[in-house]
C-alpha cells in the first residue's frame, strides 16, 4: 500500500499521521512516565497531594539532594538482588522456548500434515485447554508437586510452562507448516526418505521465519507469566515477575514500591533490544504462517 | 500422513499436555462434583495472648475416618453447579417467577455473584474484542504507512502495551487515572468536573477496565495485521487500481478479503482472554464495580478458607462459557479442515 | 495495662543477663527447617534468625505474599515441605481444619520451658501455635487539625463523625476520614470490628449458623455508610497501602488504622514535618455506647507440621524458640512490630495496640467456617456502600453466599 505509484492525497495523510501521533502517546506515555518517575522517590512519583510532585522532584529533592536518584535501582539489583531473579528468568525463557518449539514444531509439522479428522479434534482439544485459567491449573498442581518433591524448582515450572504454552504454539506452528507446500517433503519420501528424514532433511531448513515469531510469543508468555511461576517457584529460583510482585507485598515497606518500578524499567529494556533485532522476523514469520489461519 | 507417523510426532506434545493439563483438568471436574464431609463441630475453650474464650472447632477425630474413607468429600452430583453461589438454580427460577419487568429481573440477577460475574465478563468480551480488532486494523495501516526507517522503533513502542507485564502496568495506570494522578487531573480538566472520579463511579470503572483491554492487546491485534499487510498482493491492487477502483473499494475489496483470515485467528485468541478477564480487576482494585469469572475463582482460591470445589465448579462453567464463545469460529475451521 | 506489663516482665532480666546472642547455638545437633510465611519485615527477621542456628542439616524460608495459598499444600504431603507455618489467628483456622500442624506440649514440656505462658495459643487444651506479635486497628489522628477546631481526641466513631463533620464545615479538609475500606477481605474487616463493636454475634451459638441480619448488622453497615460519606470517594479501592498514602499526602485528619502501619506514618520519609509530627495514636474508638471497642487483636505466631519426623519437628522447633527470642531484638528489630517478647520496649508509636488490649477488645474470631463469612462479608457490602440495595438485603446476600459456601464445606446441612 505504500508504493509510490499511489500517492496519498494529503488530507489521508493527515489522518494516518495523526492516528499513529495519538497512539504513539497512547502506547509510550505510561512507559515514559514510569521511566522518569523510576528515578524519583516514591512520594514524589506516586504523591497524591500533586502529581507535578512527580516532575519537579520535590521530596526527591527533599529525601536526597538530588531531582534523581538511583535508589530505586540499587535497592532492587544490589540490596534485594534482583540479578538472581533475572538469571532465573533467563534460564526459565531459554528452556520453554526451546522445549516448546521442539515439541511444538513436531506436533505443529504432523498436524498440517495430517487429513484426519482425529487431527482435528487434537486441536481443537488442545484449544480448549488453553481456556482454563492458569490459577485453576495451578491449584491442582500443587499438591501432586509437593508430594512428589519437585514444587520450587526451575524445571517444574519450565514443563508447566512448556504444557500450558502447548495449544497456541502449536495452532500457530499448524498453521504456518500448511503454507509449506506438502509437494517438498512429498517428493523427499518419494526419494525414499522416512517422514522424520524428510521432515529434517526438507522442512527444517525453510521453516526458521514461522519458528522464530512462535518463539517470540513463547518467550513473552514465559518472561512475563505470574501466575504459574509465582505459586510453583520457591524464592531462591524465583523469576523476575514473581519477584517484582514480592517488592509490592501486602505490606508496603518503604522504599520498595520504587524497586518495582525501577526492576520493570529493567525488565523492559532487554525487550527492546529482543524486539529491535527480532522485527523483521516477527512479520515475515507471521506472515508466512498466520494467513491461513 | 500415515497414523504411526502421526502418534510418533505428536507424542511428546501430547504427552505434556495430557500430563499438564489433561489430568489437572479431569481432577477439576471430578472436584466439581463433590463436597467437604459434614464437619463435626464441637465447643472448645481457647487460650491465646488476650485470654480464654468459648469457640467452636471441628472434631478432628470424627471427621478423620469419614475422610480415610473418601478423601474426595462427598459426591454431591450438580449441587455446587446449582447453588447460590454458582447458577443459582432455585434463586433464578424464584426471580424469574416474581419478575415485574424484564429490567427488573435483569437487575435482581446482578446480584447473584455468579451472573453478576458474567454481564461484566461478557461486556467486556463483546465490546473489547471488536474494539481490539479495529484498533489494531487502524494502527497496522498507519505504521505500514509509514518510512521504513521510523517502522522499527514504532513497531516496539507500539508493542510496549503488551509487553509491560499487566501486574506493574496496571499499578501504575492506576495511580495515573487516581482523580489526583496526571490523567484523572487531565479528565477532571477535560470534563470540566472537579468532582470527577474514575474509582468512585462504577460506569466509568467499567470503561476504564474496557480501555485498558484494549490498550494492552491492540499491540496483539497490530502485529498480526501488520504481517498480513506486507503479503497484500501487489498484483492485485494493481489491476483494481487498473479497473479504477478508488481508495476504499481497493480496501474494501482487495486488503480487508486478504486479512479476513487473520481476522479469525485473532478473533480466537482475543474471544478467550477476554472471557477470562482477571488482572485489570486485580490491578485497579475494582471488585466492588466489576468481577469476571476469573476473579470469582481467584477469590474462591485465595481467601482465609480455600473453597476447591466453588472454584473448580466455576472453572468448568468457564471452559463451557469459552465452547460456546468459540463454536461458531470452530465450525468454520472445521468445515474447512483438511482442504487447505 | 495488664498485658503490657506481662509483655515488659522480662526486659529487666534480659538486661542483667546480657545474652551473647549473636552465636546462634540453638542446641540443635541435627533436623530440618522449612518456614513459609507472609513478607514483610517482622516476619523476615523472625525467618533469618531461625535459619541461622547452627546444626540444622536444612534451612530454607519460603517468605511469599502468597503464603496462604501454598502452606496448606506445603504442609500436606508426607513428609511435608515445610516444617512450620508462620500464620495469624485468621489464616491457622485453613490448617488446623485440614489437621496439618501438631499440638506442641510435648515439645514445650521438653524444651520450651522459657516460652513464656501468654505466647501459647491453646486450642481445645492442646497448644497449636506461638504467637510472637500482636496488631489491632485503632485511632490515628492529626493533633493540629483537631487543635484547631478545638476538640479532643474522639473515644467513640460517634465522635469522630461529629469532629469530621466540623473539620469539612470550616473547609480545613474535604474529606476528612480516612480507612482500609477496599471491598474484599480489608473491608470484610471493617464491618467485623464494628459488629463486634456493636456487641454483635456472628453465629447461633455453638453452631456454624450465620445469623447477622439482626439490629446490630444494620447499625453496623449504616455506621459504616455515615463513615464513608467523609472519605475520598475512592474508599472502595484505598486497601491499608492505599489509605496510608492518603494520610502521608495530609488529605486525612482521622483514621482508624492497623498499629503495624503506624510507626510507617510517623516517620519522616514520605511526608512533610507538618503531616507526621502531628499525627498521634489514640485508643480504638467504641461505638453506639458499647464499652468493648470495634477493633479485633490480631497474633502472628508460628506452627509446626504434622507430617514431619520428630527430629525435624524438635529441630525446627529449638529453631523457631530462637527466632522469637530476646536475642533477635536490637535497634532495627525494635520497631518492626509490636513484639510479644520479654526485653521488648515499646515506643509512643504502640500505644494504640496496647490500648487495644487493655481495653479488652474481642480477638480476631478464630473459628473453622469465619475464614468463609469473610470472604463473604468482603464481596457483598459494597453494594450496600454505593447504595444499590438496602441493609436488610445486602444481610441476606451475606448470608445466603455464606450459607452456599458452608455448605459445600460441610459446616451446616
Amino acid at each position: 500500500m505504500a508504493s509510490k505509484a499511489q500517492k496519498r492525497p494529503l488530507a489521508l495523510q493527515i489522518v494516518l499521521i495523526a492516528t499513529l501521533v495519538i497512539w504513539m502517546i497512547a502506547a509510550a506515555f505510561p512507559f515514559f512516565w514510569t521511566l522518569w518517575g523510576s528515578f524519583k522517590v516514591e512520594a514524589d512519583f506516586f504523591s497524591l497531594t500533586n502529581w507535578t510532585n512527580s516532575l519537579t522532584g520535590e521530596r526527591t529533592i527533599a529525601e536526597t539532594g538530588d531531582a534523581f536518584t538511583g535508589q530505586g535501582y540499587y535497592g532492587a539489583w544490589v540490596q534485594e538482588e534482583f540479578w538472581r531473579a533475572a538469571w532465573n528468568s533467563t534460564l526459565v525463557c531459554l528452556f520453554v522456548v526451546s522445549v516448546s518449539l521442539t515439541l511444538g514444531t513436531l506436533g505443529g509439522y504432523a498436524l498440517a500434515r495430517s487429513t484426519y479428522r482425529y487431527a482435528f479434534w487434537f486441536l481443537l482439544i488442545a484449544l480448549i485447554f488453553r481456556a482454563l485459567p492458569p490459577i485453576t491449573l495451578v491449584s491442582g498442581y500443587l499438591p501432586v508437586f509437593f508430594d512428589l518433591n519437585i514444587w520450587g524448582y526451575l524445571p517444574t515450572a519450565i514443563i508447566v510452562l512448556v504444557a500450558i504454552n502447548q495449544p497456541f504454539t502449536l495452532w500457530m506452528l499448524h498453521s504456518f507448516f500448511k503454507n509449506i507446500p506438502s509437494e517438498l517433503d512429498e517428493s523427499a519420501m518419494v526419494d525414499g526418505c522416512t517422514r522424520f528424514q524428510a521432515f529434517r532433511h526438507v522442512i527444517i531448513p525453510v521453516m526458521w521465519p514461522g519458528v522464530i515469531t512462535t518463539g517470540l510469543f513463547s518467550f513473552l508468555l514465559a518472561y512475563n507469566d505470574f501466575a504459574v511461576t509465582a505459586m510453583i517457584l520457591d524464592k531462591q529460583n524465583q523469576t523476575m515477575v514473581p519477584k517484582i510482585a514480592s517488592f509490592l507485598g501486602t505490606t508496603q515497606t518503604k522504599g520498595n514500591v520504587m524497586f518495582a518500578v525501577a526492576a520493570v524499567v529493567s525488565t523492559t529494556a532487554p525487550l527492546f533490544l529482543l524486539i529491535m533485532f527480532f522485527q523483521r522476523q516477527i512479520v515475515s514469520g507471521l506472515t508466512a504462517g498466520a494467513v491461513k489461519g | 500422513m500415515k497414523h504411526t507417523a502421526f502418534f510418533w510426532f505428536t507424542l511428546p506434545s501430547a504427552a505434556a499436555m495430557l500430563l499438564f493439563i489433561f489430568f489437572p483438568t479431569v481432577s477439576i471436574i471430578v472436584q466439581s462434583f463433590h463436597v467437604a464431609h459434614e464437619q463435626v463441630i464441637i465447643e472448645v475453650e481457647n487460650c491465646g495472648p488476650f485470654g480464654c474464650t468459648t469457640a467452636t472447632a471441628i472434631d478432628q477425630e470424627a471427621t478423620a475416618e469419614l475422610r480415610e474413607a473418601e478423601p474426595l468429600g462427598q459426591f454431591a452430583g450438580l449441587d455446587v453447579y446449582k447453588d447460590r453461589n454458582h447458577l443459582a438454580v432455585n434463586e433464578f427460577a424464584q426471580l424469574w417467577a416474581d419478575r415485574e419487568s424484564l429490567g427488573g429481573f435483569v437487575s435482581d440477577l446482578m446480584n447473584l455473584p455468579f451472573y453478576k460475574a458474567l454481564g461484566f465478563t461478557l461486556t467486556y468480551t463483546f465490546i473489547v474484542t471488536p474494539l481490539t480488532i479495529v484498533f489494531g486494523f487502524i494502527i497496522a495501516v498507519a505504521v505500514n504507512s509509514a518510512a521504513r526507517t521510523l517502522r522499527g522503533p514504532l513497531i516496539f513502542f507500539t508493542l510496549l502495551p503488551n509487553i509491560v507485564t499487566p501486574l506493574i502496568g496496571g499499578l501504575i495506570l492506576f495511580w495515573m487515572v487516581d482523580a489526583r494522578g496526571v490523567i484523572g487531573t487531565a479528565l477532571r480538566w477535560l470534563a470540566d468536573d472537579p468532582g470527577l472520579s474514575v474509582k468512585a463511579d462504577t460506569g466509568l470503572m467499567w470503561s476504564m477496565l474496557m480501555v485498558y483491554g484494549v490498550w494492552s492487546s491492540a499491540p496483539f491485534a497490530f502485529i498480526v495485521y501488520y504481517a498480513g499487510l506486507q503479503t497484500v498482493s501487489q498484483d492485485t491492487l494493481e489491476a483494481a487500481r487498473i479497473d479504477g477502483a478508488t481508495r476504499w473499494q481497493q480496501i474494501r475489496h482487495v486488503v480487508i478479503p486478504h486479512l479476513l483470515p487473520l481476522t479469525t485467528f485473532i478473533a480466537l485468541i482475543q474471544l478467550m482472554d477476554n472471557f477470562r478477564v482477571f488482572e485489570p480487576i486485580i490491578s485497579f482494585n475494582a471488585q466492588a464495580h466489576a468481577t469476571s469469572l476469573s476473579w470469582a475463582i481467584f477469590n474462591d482460591l485465595g481467601g482465609e478458607t480455600q473453597q476447591l470445589s466453588s472454584a473448580a465448579a466455576t472453572s468448568v462453567l468457564t471452559v463451557i462459557g469459552v465452547a460456546i464463545l468459540l463454536s461458531p469460529v470452530l465450525v468454520r475451521t472445521y468445515r474447512s479442515y483438511g482442504k487447505a | 495495662m495488664n498485658l503490657k506489663k506481662i509483655l515488659m516482665a522480662g526486659s529487666f532480666l534480659v538486661t542483667a543477663s546480657a545474652t551473647t546472642a549473636m552465636a546462634a547455638d540453638c542446641g540443635i545437633s541435627e533436623g530440618r527447617l522449612s518456614i513459609v510465611g507472609n513478607e514483610f519485615p517482622a516476619i523476615q527477621t523472625v525467618g533469618a534468625a531461625a535459619q541461622s542456628c547452627d546444626g540444622l542439616t536444612e534451612a530454607k524460608a519460603n517468605l511469599t505474599a502468597d503464603h496462604q495459598k501454598i502452606n496448606l499444600a506445603g504442609m500436606q504431603g508426607d513428609p511435608a515441605e515445610y516444617t512450620t507455618a508462620i500464620v495469624a489467628n485468621s489464616s491457622i483456622v485453613a490448617l488446623i481444619n485440614e489437621d496439618v500442624i501438631r499440638p506442641l506440649d510435648d515439645l514445650i514440656a521438653a524444651h520450651g520451658q522459657n516460652i513464656p505462658k501468654n505466647q501459647l495459643i491453646t486450642i481445645n487444651g492442646n497448644v497449636m501455635a506461638v504467637a510472637f506479635m500482636a496488631n489491632a486497628q485503632h485511632l490515628l489522628y492529626r493533633k493540629d487539625i483537631l487543635d484547631q477546631i478545638g476538640i479532643e481526641p474522639p473515644k467513640s466513631y460517634e465522635d469522630m463523625l461529629a469532629a469530621a463533620k466540623m473539620i469539612r464545615e470550616q473547609g480545613i479538609l474535604a474529606n476528612p476520614l480516612g480507612g482500609p475500606y477496599a471491598a474484599g477481605w480489608n473491608l470484610a474487616q471493617e464491618f467485623t470490628n464494628m459488629y463486634l463493636g456493636h456487641g454483635g454475634s456472628f453465629y447461633e451459638p455453638g453452631t456454624a449458623n450465620v445469623s447477622i441480619n439482626n439490629e446490630q448488622g444494620v447499625a453496623t453497615l449504616e455506621m459504616l455508610k455515615a463513615l464513608s460519606e467523609y472519605m475520598n470517594p475512592d474508599y472502595l479501592t484505598h486497601d491499608s497501602n492505599a489509605t496510608s498514602a492518603e494520610w502521608e499526602a495530609g488529605n486525612v485528619a482521622l483514621m482508624h488504622m492497623w498499629g503495624s502501619r503506624s510507626g510507617r506514618l510517623m516517620d519522616a520519609e514520605g511526608s512533610t514535618p507538618q503531616v507526621y509530627e502531628n499525627t498521634m495514636v489514640g485508643a480504638p474508638l467504641t461505638v453506639g455506647g458499647g464499652d468493648k471497642p470495634a477493633s479485633t487483636l490480631w497474633w502472628d505466631g508460628w506452627t509446626i507440621a504434622k507430617n514431619i519426623s520428630d527430629e525435624d519437628a524438635e529441630a525446627t522447633f529449638k529453631a523457631m524458640s530462637h527466632a522469637i527470642s530476646p536475642a533477635i531484638l536490637n535497634d532495627e528489630t525494635m520497631g518492626q512490630a509490636v513484639w510479644m517478647i520479654e526485653g521488648y520496649t515499646p515506643a509512643a508509636v504502640n500505644d494504640g495496640v496496647f490500648a487495644a488490649i487493655s481495653m479488652g477488645t474481642t480477638p480476631y474470631p478464630m473459628l473453622p467456617q469465619h475464614g468463609l463469612l469473610h470472604t463473604a462479608l468482603g464481596d457483598n457490602i459494597a453494594d450496600f456502600l454505593q447504595g444499590k440495595e438496602s441493609a436488610e438485603q445486602t444481610l441476606a446476600d451475606i448470608e445466603a453466599a455464606y450459607i452456599a459456601a458452608a455448605k459445600e464445606k460441610g459446616f451446616v446441612n
